[in-house]
């Protein structure tokens, strides 16, 4: 019973996932790509958790913080690129 | 080592001192140091005469490379000695003339003495090897310092042609000779060329054979200036005089003539050594001694007199291969044409050395070797023309000189062809004297064209640029020398019979002596009215006639096509090679990555497709597989349509962000599998990346950072189609095809039992296998440090440079 709501419940984030993918190709603007590349890293954390639940296994938390973490990072520098042209500010005392 | 090899190396051991004597002692001549040593070593191979007058040899050996069979063996008989008398008897009078005939001020002496040094003692290791590979490493040292001293004045662009060209031919030459070396070595299992003719006879059997002979003797034929490889010759004639008079009529050339003699006691026996060496020789004789009449340089004469007179001597030796085959010594009439070959060779050394040092003469003391503006230097040069008229006659063959006796004999030779019934002989047989006779009257014309056009007639002192006089004494004592000689050897021929000829001629034909039997060796002066002496008198005769009548005939040369003679063709192939091989370069070497990417992948598929389907190594087999869910198909889609965006992106930035979900959905797919570690590290290893190539894409100059779509090309989707069909059917055949258990089963056994770890991801990574570790370490290290260095160092013309300013 478990097992099949797991695996429902995968089908229906791979779905999304499409969803996100078809947005992601289509843009139209970068930003609408970045969103969708932002909500893909947090579905891939539902789905890692779902997968650890059904692989029964403790292993993959730490996957699932990773992921969190760089999704962050990563929308992060991709908004301050789309903003100021560059990800790391060049040091203008020097 | 014996001293026989010092002697050998002497030369070269000279060669390393002359520097250092050309600089010290500068107010002397060099010459006059470089003299002593082939004197000294005259000297010495002039004490060998007793042994090899027995038919006995001498042979030292002494190690080189033992372990490969490859000995340093100095070897002397008959014809080594015989070699090694000329090599430094010559060489000394050379060498004495070169000290009068080069200016110690004027000429970069120590260059030219290194050079003669080193051919002499290459030359020396030539004649007196008895293993083929040191005969072969000395052969190509003759070809280099040959090559050295043709660009003596290596200012002169004809010079450096001339060296180039006779560098290639020789070369050439040499090399195929160095193949048949390696094909008789193979058939012989020795490098030794007496064991080696101990079995000529199961030698000829051998199907390579045939081989070995051709490529013998085409290192023969080039060396000795055979017809069709002449060509290099002529245009040796930009060297030094005395080069000339050394190299490239009394030695060098004669190398080749060498390899004949010492190689016929092995090849002798086939048919086609016979028509082979015999026939080209003939040709060459005659076609040169033609060609030799229409020159107008004296060198140009004497280069294709030395040409011809070659051919003789290559002919007498292939037609004395047929006394191989008569039964009785007695009555054995080809043994005549080896002992011509061997007394012609002689002859030819004295009597063209004395006629290059003659023409030197001229040259010097006229400025010029013109004959169109030399003549009537007779009273002039007194002593000069009776060197020449002495060298020349002896060279037509007229008596009372040795040219006389050898060219009767070689006649002789010629006309006992016709009574041969071997090597359908019966039916050419009449073309081998015709063909002689025509040659030696050519010779005759040239000969006395060099007296009579330079000595006689209307003196021209406006077309010289020097005032003519008689050569200082220096220079004339070497040419006096070998011009005695000749008369010498001219009227007392036995001289030389049983000392010099006899030994030779009985190393050239070994195997028809019986045990510690000797040639019959008498050569007459007179022996009576035989068909040979009546072609003599022809010669002479009809020469005489043509002479004469010289400038009604002469025209006929200017009829011969210009465009397809052999140098023609050596320049238009070398020409060809050149262009056609940088068309073929220029075709395949695009300098785009792409075409050079293109063949890498053409290729890959070629071989990969080819082998997989000719060991049958296309393989199905399911039985193996996993099932495959559900979640796996969906992430399959997102991959695909991810990758799809990548190739069909409009701007690169919608391509990096789809390489970006592309590697998210791998580290998903590791998620999958069971790999967290690599799910990790692919995850933060995908964002960086991301990040860098966001980095690349901003620091894109502008005009090129928005470009068009890329455009479609046919060839790159089938090559790319290619590669993903190859490695998608490589990695399913080898899925079907296992043919071991994997070793994983000890990994999981033995992770915590000896390793003290749970993660065996990582216990194999810094235990089982730490070595990859290592060196993955130090590849980031290394790109690391390569960033940095191309980042900070900027290293171009005009200071540091900053892109965004």
């Amino acid at each position: 019973m478990m097992e099949a709501v797991l695996q429902i419940s995968l089908l229906l984030l791979a779905v999304s996932m499409i969803g996100l993918v078809y947005r992601l190709v289509k843009g139209p603007t970068v930003p609408d790509r970045v969103v969708a590349l932002d909500a893909m890293g947090v579905n891939l954390v539902s789905i890692t958790a779902v997968l650890s639940m059904l692989l029964d296994t403790h292993n993959y938390l730490d996957v699932i913080l990773l992921i969190g973490i760089l999704a962050f990072i990563g929308t992060v520098a991709f908004a301050k690129f789309l903003e100021k042209g560059e990800v790391i500010e060049y040091d203008r005392d020097q | 080592m014996s001293l026989l090899h010092w002697a050998i190396l002497a030369p070269f051991l000279m060669a390393v001192f002359v520097p250092l004597i050309h600089k010290r002692a500068a107010a002397i001549h060099t010459g006059w140091f470089v003299l002593i040593l082939p004197v000294l070593l005259f000297g010495m191979f002039l004490q060998y005469l007793p042994v090899t007058r027995e038919n006995s040899s001498i042979t030292e050996t002494a190690s080189w490379i033992p372990s490969l069979g490859i000995n340093f063996t100095a070897y002397i008989d008959g014809l080594s000695l015989l070699f090694a008398l000329l090599i430094t008897g010559i060489g000394s009078l050379v060498v004495l003339y070169s000290v009068f005939y080069l200016s110690q001020s004027k000429e970069k002496l120590g260059h030219f003495y290194v050079y003669l040094l080193m051919f002499m003692g290459a030359m020396l290791g030539v004649v007196l090897s008895d293993n083929v590979i040191t005969l072969y490493m000395f052969w190509e040292l003759t070809s280099i310092s040959s090559f050295l001293l043709i660009a003596y004045w290596y200012d002169r662009e004809r010079s450096r042609y001339g060296a180039l060209k006779s560098m290639l031919i020789t070369v050439f030459g040499g090399l195929m000779m160095l193949g048949g070396f390696l094909v008789l070595s193979l058939m012989g299992d020795t490098f030794s060329i007496r064991e080696l003719a101990a079995q000529a006879l199961e030698l000829n059997k051998d199907p390579l054979f045939g081989l070995a002979m051709i490529l013998v003797l085409l290192g023969a034929f080039t060396k000795s200036a055979q017809f069709p490889f002449y060509i290099w010759l002529p245009d040796a004639m930009e060297a030094p005089t005395p080069v000339s008079a050394y190299l490239h009529s009394a030695t060098m050339v004669k190398a080749g003539i060498y390899l004949v003699a010492r190689f016929s006691p092995i090849f002798a026996f086939s048919g086609y050594w016979f028509w082979i060496v015999g026939a080209v020789g003939l040709f060459t004789m005659t076609w040169a001694s033609f060609n030799a009449v229409k020159q107008t340089d004296l060198k140009g004469i004497l280069a294709f007199s030395t040409v011809s007179q070659l051919g003789l001597i290559m002919s007498l030796l292939g037609v004395g291969a047929a006394s191989l085959h008569v039964e009785s010594l007695d009555d054995n009439l080809f043994i005549t044409a080896v002992i011509a070959a061997v007394f012609h060779l002689i002859n030819h050394a004295t009597f063209k050395g004395s006629l290059f040092m003659a023409v030197g003469i001229i040259d010097h003391e006229t400025g010029t070797r013109d004959i169109r503006k030399l003549g009537g230097l007779m009273s002039l040069m007194p002593v000069t023309f009776t060197l020449s008229v002495i060298g020349a006659f002896s060279m037509a063959g007229l008596p009372p000189f040795n040219g006389f006796l050898s060219k009767e004999m070689f006649f002789a030779s010629m006309v006992h062809l016709l009574e041969l019934d071997l090597f359908q002989m019966d039916t050419w047989a009449i073309l081998f004297p015709v063909m002689a006779w025509i040659g030696s009257v050519f010779t005759f014309i040239y000969s006395i064209m060099i007296i009579f056009k330079v000595f006689t007639g209307r003196f021209q002192p406006e077309k010289l640029e020097k005032k003519p006089h008689e050569a200082p004494i220096g220079m004339l004592v070497s040419p006096i020398i070998l011009a005695l000689l000749v008369v010498v050897f001219g009227l007392f021929p036995n001289l030389l019979s049983y000392s010099l000829i006899q030994p030779a001629a009985a190393a050239i034909v070994p195997s028809i002596l019986p045990p510690g039997g000797q040639l019959d060796v008498h050569i007459s002066f007179w022996h009576g009215f035989k068909p040979e002496l009546f072609m003599t008198i022809g010669v002479i005769v009809i020469g005489i006639l043509l002479y004469k009548l010289m400038p009604k005939w002469i025209k006929m040369y200017d009829y011969m096509p210009g465009k397809v003679t052999l140098n023609q063709l050596y320049n238009a192939s070398l020409y060809a090679a050149e262009r056609g091989s940088n068309a073929i370069t220029n075709s395949y070497m695009t300098g785009f990555i792409r075409s050079y990417l293109m063949y890498i992948f053409v290729f890959f598929i070629g071989m990969l497709g080819f082998t997989m389907w000719a060991k049958e190594a296309f393989h199905y087999d399911a039985s193996a597989a996993a099932p495959i869910g559900l979640y796996e198909v969906s992430l399959i889609i997102v991959l695909v349509i991810a990758t799809a965006t990548i190739l069909l992106a409009k701007s690169r930035l919608t391509s990096i962000i789809a390489l970006g979900g592309v590697g998210y959905t791998v580290s998903l797919f590791f998620v999958i599998f069971r790999a967290p570690d690599l799910a990790l590290t692919q995850l933060v290893i995908e964002t960086v990346s991301t990040a860098l190539f966001l980095l690349c894409f901003y620091h894109l100059p502008k005009l090129s950072r928005h470009e068009e779509k890329r455009r479609f090309q046919a060839g790159n989707a089938l090559v790319a189609a290619g590669v993903g069909i190859m490695v998608t059917l490589l990695g399913i055949s080898a899925h079907s095809s296992k043919f071991f258990t994997s070793i994983n089963d000890y990994y999981v056994e033995n992770t915590y039992k000896k390793a003290g770890g749970e993660n065996m991801v990582n216990v194999i990574l810094v235990d089982f296998r730490g070595f990859d570790t290592l060196f993955e370490i130090t590849v980031l290290a290394v790109a690391a440090l390569g960033i940095y260095g191309l980042i900070k160092l900027r290293l171009e013309k005009g200071g540091e440079t900053n892109e965004n300013k």
